[in-house]
């Protein structure tokens, strides 16, 4: 073996090393990058009145949007959440029957890649149109029906990693299949579906195209779902189109708090789950 | 033969007892297989085993790898059942009952018969918790209750004095042999009739092995084991009886002495001395 061959192997190595570090680090410039960029332009924006008045307020404020925006996250968790996380346990545990679970897998992934503005206009002609007009009710169906196959698939995945030794032991003790799957392998893999469902949240709680059409968006605090509805992304949307600089500020201001509501609701419940799992 | 039919036959055994020779032999029995046949797909795994299994006795299940006794001891419990492909013709019961009746009560034949497995499966539970399991499966015994069966198993399985201190660790902190008395516990927290175990110490080392084998010992005044092993040394110093299977077929049983030492079958001599397997 000559030592040229030697070297030309240690060269490959070094610059694939160096490939896989350079591509790390531009992940991590890129969204650096863009948090510079939105403190720059955001910080400004943010003041008392940015949390404490409506878009009619004087100054005006997102106080409106970011209830709106909770309260949708909140409204497509509460079916899509258990929806997803039910479907995902059919799909893991109890697929023995193809007929029914490949299509049901099948459409899951059709379903996760469908674009967001689709599922828009969907609700907009399935739900405001005939049922319930612009409404929070018709923006949360539209978030849930983004939430649903996310959460479906990343349970399945998750469930499908807790070891089958684990379900041997609970069914040899006189387990039934339903007691073995809430005592033993939902449990030994709450942490990592509770990962996925905080990332569908995040996705949906950015998302404003299947808003665009469902909940018309509101200038001033509504908790009537039956209403049109403010969204922090709805509102960021119309405000960075407009003429007025102080509302373009404002947009970016929002986009800030955005990303600081997301990262807030995530670390809340990963604190929760690893405080819950200590407990255990 | 469906399991209805087994059924029927089960029925006319019961009129007119088979006087097969180890029956003759052996004290009460646990388990009982006349003409069991058993699948997997195509695959005849077990052929016309007839083998009867005493109670609060040792019995051994030796034989090369893919010879049926596995299969054997997973139908014992109905573990087999998980398995889409598996079916199975002739008798096996358990003091009596028919284990292969199309109606019967799987959570009540797992509570009677527990399993010990291969691997140490410890639940990712806290000690405490995964001896509590089986008791909590099937009712919602108190504090107190639970105290005393937690405390109760663990002694048996003779893994008291090392966790005692320790419940509420996490069971995956044990090392493979304290794993394994811990499933053991486990097990036994049921209250189970017979206890299944499936070469409880391949995956441990010699001494983990010695206490496991030791722990067999004791626990046969109170319960009916049944053990899979591979290795034939085990199998003498823990079993009272030995049946050897080869190729699906029960070849040989008897007292573990005479199965080892005046073996009827050459088969039976080539595998006990080491020649195959």
């Amino acid at each position: 073996m000559s030592t040229l061959h030697d070297r030309a192997k240690r060269l490959t190595s070094a610059a694939a090393y160096a490939g896989s570090i350079a591509c790390a680090v531009v992940i991590v410039g890129v969204l650096l990058l863009v948090l510079a960029d939105l403190v720059r332009r955001g910080a400004g924006g943010l003041s008392w009145a940015f949390f404490a008045a409506d878009a009619q307020g004087e100054p005006a404020g997102m106080r409106h949007a970011i209830e709106g925006t909770l309260i949708l996250v909140a409204l497509a968790s509460a079916v899509g959440v258990p929806t997803g996380v039910l479907a995902g346990v059919y799909l893991s545990e109890y697929s023995k029957e193809r007929w029914l679970a490949t299509p049901v897998r099948f459409t899951a992934d059709v379903l996760a890649g469908v674009p967001s503005i689709v599922v828009g206009i969907l609700g907009y002609e399935l739900l405001v149109v005939p049922l319930t007009g612009y409404s929070a009710w018709a923006g949360a169906a539209g978030l849930a029906f983004i939430m649903i196959p996310i959460v479906a698939r990343t349970t399945e995945e998750m469930l499908r990693l807790v070891p089958h030794s684990y379900r041997e032991a609970s069914i040899a003790l006189g387990g039934t299949k339903s007691q073995t799957i809430l005592r033993v392998v939902l449990p030994g893999a709450s942490g990592s579906i509770v990962t996925g469902i905080i990332l569908a949240l995040a996705r949906i709680a950015g998302e404003t195209a299947p808003l665009l059409f469902t909940i018309l968006g509101a200038s001033m605090i509504t908790r009537d779902p039956s209403k049109p509805f403010p969204a922090l992304t709805h509102q960021i949307y119309v405000w960075a189109n407009s003429p007025d600089p102080s509302r373009r500020d404002m947009a970016f201001a929002g986009m800030l708090v955005l990303i600081a509501v997301v990262f807030a609701i995530s670390l809340g419940i990963r604190l929760t789950v690893a405080r819950a799992q200590r407990r255990r | 033969m469906t399991a209805i039919q087994a059924n029927q036959l089960d029925r006319a055994l019961v009129a007119a007892p088979a006087s097969s020779m180890a029956a003759s032999r052996a004290p009460l029995a646990a388990v009982s297989a006349q003409r069991f046949n058993a699948w997997y797909g195509p695959n005849h795994a077990l052929v016309d085993v007839s083998l009867d299994i005493p109670v609060r006795h040792v019995t051994a299940l030796i034989g090369p790898s893919g010879c049926g006794k596995s299969t054997f001891l997973r139908w014992i419990n109905r573990m087999n059942d998980l398995v889409d492909t598996a079916r199975a013709e002739g008798v096996l019961r358990l003091n009596g009952c028919d284990l292969l009746h199309r109606r019967v009560d799987l959570v009540d034949l797992r509570r009677r018969v527990g399993m010990v497995f291969q691997k140490p499966n410890p639940f990712p539970k806290s000690i405490y918790d995964n001896v509590a399991y089986g008791p909590r499966l099937h009712g919602s015994p108190g504090r107190a209750e639970l105290d005393e069966t937690v405390e109760a198993c663990l002694r048996k399985a003779g893994l008291w004095d090392e966790v005692k201190d320790r419940l509420r660790d996490s069971a995956l902190s044990l090392s493979g042999g304290q794993q394994q008395r811990l499933c053991i516990a486990r097990t036994l927290a049921v209250n189970p009739e017979v206890v299944l175990m499936d070469e409880p110490t391949s995956a441990l080392d010699p001494r983990a092995t010695t206490r496991i084998e030791e722990l067999i010992r004791t626990l046969r005044e109170q319960y009916t084991i049944i053990i899979v092993t591979h290795n034939m040394h085990q199998a003498m110093r823990v079993s009272d009886r030995t049946a050897f299977f080869y190729h699906g077929r029960l070849i040989e049983q008897g007292p573990t002495d005479r199965v080892f030492n005046h073996p009827d079958h050459p088969e039976t001599r080539d595998y006990v001395a080491g020649r195959f397997g």
